[in-house]
């Protein structure tokens, strides 16, 4: 892949964009060289590297609009590409919920992209294998795993003499370990943007203590109870919620954030006084791309202060007919702690279950945001502030509105990528009362 | 659009259903072309030639041209019309007893055979942590053959005029019938496949699927409640010919609920969801406890996806997947012991050659003809899901013909077959099934559904539900969901339909490695009986 810096990128797009004979042009350029690892049975089982360039064009005629898009930047190339999001455009029926271009906005540099991580090297994933194997090898247990990482670019300009550009890396590591008689199995993971915040011989030591520990679960009835979500537990969760704060969907009554009646919730206390999530895409701990989807530069703002609603995720069309103000959709989430860690937050326990990770969770009911999913890779009962003991996996029924109201602390937040999320995520160990158990699971 | 635009286009209840990469956005012209078979063989020696010239033992080739075209509406709006097209090759040898595998867009000679040059040197690099070498089972090269789903109407070639005039058809059926909102979407998928091996085979294939899926949403603004139903269609590997809802493909339910087999009248199931969404607002929520229940195969397919598709496919069961999916509580001693995996009213197979399945193929993705076998038979475990490099794990020296990747940048591997319960052998009907309930539900329609990563414990919701008292279908009720263990469910299957009613339902997006890929596949059955399934209410208040 070509890295283009930005004065490349910018070139590149107006020469698109004078291309066109359309109303109005929007041309994104983006690419990234992805490599990856991935290993089982203490073997690797696949590697790649895959990179990818590619253009794309959006063009409107009125309230018709077309997109087409090419990897190929030879001048017939570009052209081609043109001609066909014109063809489309005048193919395609008039959409009355199409938006014009925007201005000319500011974007400030987001902490998204490390150099260490774009000079990884195939012997560099390759190691980081051979150190999540080699300690299981010796130890009596089989570790699978997958490391990918990435570096590339995004850039748009568009007709009304907007432009972005934005460099990012991606490293994300999981690792299960399973001991091998199958009794005990544990799984740790690492999301970061600069590699040399990731170093795989120790956390795998935390996938390897889980599983040792989880070995010869016993098992408890399932019921509510006092759990500690760690991080990775929680995030499943409070990312599935976000899609019930789309503002078009609560104003037309089919959100836990629409109203009795008519309208949203916005502004009113939905949570527990001890949630604050707040997006910052300038966070360094957890940053994310600096423009959203329709390339509305991002700010930090509150999207959930004190327990009260502050933010619904506006598109810009409905921003507009709803009469309020752009804000751009939330990339990253970033959710307000204590200091205390998980262990502390066990200590302080007298009794209750510590759940280390969430698996499959899937909408039950809208409605309410209800969930069902289970827990994995490492349960334990906790007594007078220890473990005592590994426990059978449970499925839970719960909301994630009903736990954010059943707080009792929060612990410190930490960096977290979700199994099946798009944000980066700060999130914090979490004591709940009345989580909801409502079967036992034999899998390990 | 990114795939989570999409999500957030359509409003579909999509989560956990993986969406592949769209590649490229395309005018219609190109949209019902194909490529020159000769081009294509010429540069599938190019990379077998190369390969071999470069020390691999054994090289496959896939040219693929996967295009994608959707259609999105809601109301009396269409959101977007996108056609994608990739085209590429992906060249995976063995050298020095390992796999490698490279993949490039650049069809000239040079770029093909360097694409091969490097799947060989991988190749070779990984096989010095290599513990034990790949292991193919043997298939005869079987010279140039070609095959193409069945289809009567390209779907490509449908104007999209007439495409976005059926969505917003459909719409108003909706809203006319009292829908506060409502969502459809066309997907139209055909791959364009060629694939040559060093065996000598050279298979050229001319793949179609087509997906049709709708929501309505009803709304009682002064209670504050909401509820929807989904379409009650599949996606299928037919053409367009599946949206001409003709009456001979209908399945009326004893009370009324109407589903379709090999034709659907998207129109009409719409104006059926508006009024379902609307009685749902006022439906009693269901009691908690045990129920007899009565499974329609629109419901059917996905807990035969989840509960016996995945965990019988082997490398689940070996570990391979243990990172992300997970493994499989259908471990290799459970075939040897003869586990009663169900009740002797339950047989299912694996079949690849199912006709408007979206799993059918004539040869899979590395030069396998597809064929149908047997993995329960009469409630008893007795095989699972292989391919080449897999068989001789378990014994047998003859792939299943389950592999698949879904691009010619992915690499192909052990995907799931099309995997259905067989029909009952005796005459019943779902009247007749539901007359010897005293106290169970009906259940219409895929809902929610989640599964632990070794199979065992699953809970399923629905799209409708109604009371079972005394051999009398009754009302509709609310909030139900059933919880299982996979074993215990399949073994209180009490009986199965007869082949009258036997129909398919699937997935568009089955996700399943990492880096993730997608593929579609259908599951077949009839109405089927499990007596004694735990149903909890899912209702709740947040005050």
């Amino acid at each position: 892949m070509k890295m283009f810096s930005e004065a490349e990128a910018r070139a590149l797009l107006e020469k698109v964009i004078k291309l066109s004979v359309a109303d109005e042009v929007n041309a994104t350029l983006g690419g990234n060289t992805a490599g990856n690892v991935r290993f089982a049975l203490n073997n690797v089982s696949t590697s790649g590297i895959v990179e990818n360039t590619q253009l794309g064009v959006q063009v409107a005629f009125g309230k018709r609009t077309g997109v087409a898009t090419i990897n190929q930047f030879d001048d017939a190339s570009l052209e081609r590409v043109v001609r066909a999001a014109e063809a489309l455009a005048k193919l395609a029926p008039e959409n009355d919920e199409a938006m014009p271009e925007l201005g000319p906005q500011k974007y400030a540099v987001a902490p998204t992209y490390a150099q260490a991580t774009a000079d990884i090297t195939p012997e560099y994933r390759a190691q980081v294998a051979a150190d999540s194997i080699t300690p299981c090898k010796s130890d009596g247990l089989v570790a699978a795993g997958f490391l990918s990482d990435s570096a590339g670019f995004q850039a748009f300009a568009n007709s009304k003499g907007n432009f972005g550009y934005q460099k990012v890396t991606d490293v994300n590591y999981t690792c299960t370990v399973r001991t091998d008689d199958g009794k005990g199995s544990g799984w740790t993971s690492r999301n970061v943007e600069d590699v040399r915040q990731f170093d795989a011989k120790s956390q795998v030591q935390v996938a390897i203590a889980k599983a040792k520990g989880s070995r010869d679960a016993k098992a408890l009835e399932p019921g509510k109870y006092t759990v500690i979500l760690e991080p990775a537990a929680a995030a499943g969760l409070i990312s599935f919620m976000m899609f019930g704060f789309d503002a078009r969907q609560a104003d037309e009554g089919r959100s836990f954030l629409s109203k009795k009646g008519g309208g949203n919730k916005l502004g009113e206390q939905v949570f527990d006084p001890k949630v604050t999530i707040i997006a910052d895409p300038f966070s360094t701990q957890a940053p994310a791309f600096p423009w959203d989807n329709e390339n509305v530069p991002r700010t930090r703002h509150p999207i959930i202060e004190n327990g009260v609603v502050k933010h619904l995720e506006y598109s810009r069309y409905w921003a507009q007919k709803q009469g309020k103000p752009m804000v751009a959709g939330v990339g990253n989430l970033l959710m307000a702690g204590g200091t205390k860690s998980t262990a502390e937050l066990i200590k302080g326990t007298q009794k209750g279950i510590l759940v280390t990770r969430t698996w499959y969770i899937r909408l039950v009911d809208p409605q309410t945001v209800l969930l069902t999913g289970l827990t994995r890779d490492g349960t334990f009962y906790i007594e007078n502030g220890e473990i005592k003991y590994a426990i059978k996996n449970f499925r839970f029924n719960e909301s994630p509105v009903i736990m954010l109201n059943n707080i009792e602390e929060l612990g410190k937040p930490e960096r977290i990528a979700g199994d099946e999320s798009n944000y980066t995520m700060m999130i914090p160990p979490m004591k709940l009362r009345d989580f909801t158990f409502t079967s036992l699971s034999d899998a390990v | 659009m990114d795939r989570r635009d999409f999500m957030q286009y359509t409003g579909f209840g999509l989560a956990g259903l993986m969406l592949p990469g769209f590649g490229k956005a395309v005018a219609a012209e190109t949209m019902v072309s194909t490529m020159d078979v000769g081009a294509k063989k010429a540069i599938a020696d190019t990379a077998l030639g190369a390969a071999r010239d470069a020390g691999a033992s054994y090289c496959d080739v896939r040219i693929g041209r996967y295009l994608n075209q959707f259609v999105v509406t809601r109301e009396d709006k269409v959101q977007n019309v996108v056609n994608t097209e990739s085209l590429g090759v992906g060249v995976r040898v063995i050298a020095n007893g390992t796999w490698g595998f490279s993949a490039t867009s650049d069809l000239s000679s040079a770029s093909v055979a360097a694409a091969a040059r490097r799947a060989v040197a991988i190749a070779k690099a990984n096989s010095k942590a290599q513990t034990a070498p790949v292991v193919l089972a043997p298939t005869p090269g079987l010279g140039e053959v070609a095959w193409k789903t069945p289809i009567v109407k390209n779907a490509m070639a449908i104007p999209i005029k007439d495409k976005a005039d059926l969505l917003l058809s459909v719409n108003a059926a909706a809203i006319n019938a009292g829908a506060n909102f409502v969502n459809s979407t066309l997907f139209l998928v055909n791959e364009q496949k060629y694939f040559a091996s060093t065996d000598g085979s050279y298979i050229d294939q001319d793949v179609h699927r087509i997906w049709a899926p709708l929501q309505v949403t009803a709304i009682d603004k002064a209670s504050g409640k909401f509820r929807s139903r989904a379409g009650l269609s599949s996606p299928m590997g037919m053409g367009y010919e599946y949206l001409d809802g003709l009456a001979s493909e209908k399945h009326r339910s004893p009370n009324g609920v109407i589903n379709y087999a090999y034709s659907y009248d998207m129109v009409e199931d719409a104006r059926e969801a508006a009024k379902h969404a609307k009685e749902k607002l006022a439906a009693p929520s269901v009691k908690p406890g045990k129920y007899d229940l009565v499974l329609e195969p629109s419901h059917m397919w996905l807990t035969i996806h989840e509960s016996v598709g995945h965990p019988t496919e082997l490398d689940r069961v070996l570990g391979y997947e243990a990172n992300y999916a997970g493994t499989s509580f259908a471990t290799l001693d459970k075939r040897d012991n003869k586990f009663q995996y169900g009740s002797d009213k339950v047989t299912i197979v694996a079949d690849k050659v199912q006709k408007g399945s979206l799993g059918a193929v004539g040869y899979d993705d590395e030069g396998v003809k597809t064929k149908k076998w047997d993995i329960i038979k009469d409630g008893v475990l007795v095989n699972y899901q292989a391919i080449r490099d897999q068989v001789h794990i378990i014994g047998q020296n003859e792939s299943h013909g389950c592999c698949y990747a879904d691009s010619w940048s992915s690499v192909q591997f052990q995907r799931m077959a099309n995997i259905s319960l067989q029909p009952g052998k005796e005459a019943m009907d779902v009247e007749k099934m539901v007359s010897g309930v005293e106290d169970g539900i009906y259940i219409v329609g895929a809902g929610s559904f989640s599964i632990d990563q070794q199979r065992y414990n699953a809970q399923f919701g629905g799209q409708l539900f109604y009371e079972i008292k005394n051999g009398k279908l009754g009302k509709m009720l609310e909030d139900v969901a059933y919880q299982m263990r996979t074993p215990e469910f399949w073994n209180a299957c009490a009986g199965v339909c007869d082949q009258r009613d036997y129909r398919i339902g699937g997935s568009f997006f089955d996700g399943k490695g990492q880096p993730g890929q997608v593929s579609a596949v259908s599951h077949g059955s009839s109405t089927a009986r499990f007596n004694g399934i735990n149903v909890i209410n899912t209702a709740r208040s947040l005050g």
